[in-house]
C-alpha cells in the first residue's frame, strides 16, 4: 500500500520522466530523420535505402530509445493515478520546450508562448494540487 | 471543410479513447509498486495480453494519422490550438467512463491547461 505522500511522489517523479524525454525522444528522431534525408522515390529499391539508413542510425536508435521510456513512464503512471490527472500534468512539457528553447538554443520565444507556458503552470499547480488518484486501486 | 471537420473529430475522440482505454489496461493490471526491470517488463506483458491495450493502440494511432491528415489540409497555426481541446475532452471521459471525480479544482487547472497550450501553439507561429 502507497501513502498519499509516497503517491504524490512516484507520481511526479514519472511524471517528470515523461516530460523529460518525449521532448528529447522527438529532438532524436528529428534529427536523425535529417540525416538520413527525404526518401527519393515510393521504388522498393529506394525504400528499402531509406529504412536500412533509418535503421543503422545511432540517433534514431537514441530517439525511439527515449520515446519508448516515455510510453512505459506513461503506462505505469496510469496504473495508479487518473488519467485526468495525467493529462494535463504532463503538459508540463510545455515550460520544459520553452526553457530549453530560449536558454540552450537560444531562440526567441514570443511572450505569447510564454503567456500560453504561464497558463499551463498555473494549470499544473491546480491539478497538482488534487489527489492522483480518486479511484479504488488494485495492486500488483 | 468536412474533410477537416471529419479529421478533427478523429484526431479528439479516437485519440482521447484510445487514451482512457490505456488508462483502464493499466488501472485493470493493478498498481506498480515494483520498479525493478523484470516487474516493469511483467506489469507490461500483463497489459499487452489484454484487448482493451491493442483497441487502444488502433485507436491512438487512428488519432495519430488524422492528425498527420489534418496538417495536410489546415495550417500548423489552427491544428495545434484546436487540438488544446483533447484536455477537455480527456477529462470528461476520466469523468464519464474511469469513474474519476473530478473536482471544480481539477476542472479549473484543465481550462488553464487548454488556453495555455493553444496559446503555446498559436505563439510559435
Amino acid at each position: 500500500m502507497t501513502s498519499p505522500q509516497g503517491l504524490h511522489l512516484k507520481t511526479i517523479i514519472l511524471i517528470l520522466i515523461m516530460v523529460s524525454v518525449a521532448p528529447l525522444g522527438d529532438t532524436f528522431l528529428g534529427k536523425g530523420m535529417k540525416q538520413v534525408g527525404a526518401m527519393g522515390s515510393w521504388a522498393p529499391s529506394h525504400l528499402f535505402h531509406f529504412f536500412f539508413r533509418a535503421f543503422t542510425s545511432g540517433t534514431i536508435w537514441i530517439g525511439i530509445g527515449l520515446l519508448l521510456t516515455f510510453f512505459v513512464a506513461y503506462l505505469l503512471v496510469l496504473s495508479w493515478a487518473d488519467y485526468s490527472y495525467v493529462l494535463p500534468a504532463s503538459s508540463i512539457s510545455s515550460l520544459m520546450i520553452a526553457l530549453l528553447a530560449h536558454f540552450v538554443l537560444h531562440e526567441t520565444v514570443t511572450p505569447t508562448r510564454w503567456a500560453g507556458v504561464g497558463f499551463i503552470c498555473v494549470g499544473v499547480f491546480a491539478v497538482g494540487r488534487t489527489q492522483p488518484r480518486t479511484t479504488e486501486r488494485r495492486s500488483c | 471543410m468536412l474533410k477537416a471537420a471529419i479529421l478533427y473529430f478523429l484526431i479528439v475522440v479516437p485519440g482521447t479513447a484510445g487514451e482512457i482505454c490505456m488508462s483502464h489496461t493499466m488501472k485493470t493490471v493493478g498498481e506498480v509498486v515494483d520498479f525493478r526491470p523484470h516487474s516493469i517488463a511483467l506489469a507490461i506483458g500483463r497489459a499487452m495480453k489484454l484487448r482493451s491495450f491493442w483497441i487502444g493502440i488502433l485507436m491512438m494511432a487512428t488519432g495519430f494519422f488524422a492528425l498527420l491528415g489534418m496538417l495536410s489540409v489546415a495550417k500548423v497555426s489552427f491544428v495545434f490550438p484546436a487540438t488544446a481541446l483533447s484536455y477537455a475532452v480527456g477529462t470528461l471521459g476520466g469523468r464519464l467512463f474511469l469513474g474519476e471525480r473530478v473536482t471544480p479544482q481539477r476542472w479549473f487547472g484543465v481550462l488553464m491547461v487548454c488556453i495555455g497550450v493553444a496559446l503555446v501553439a498559436i505563439g510559435k507561429g
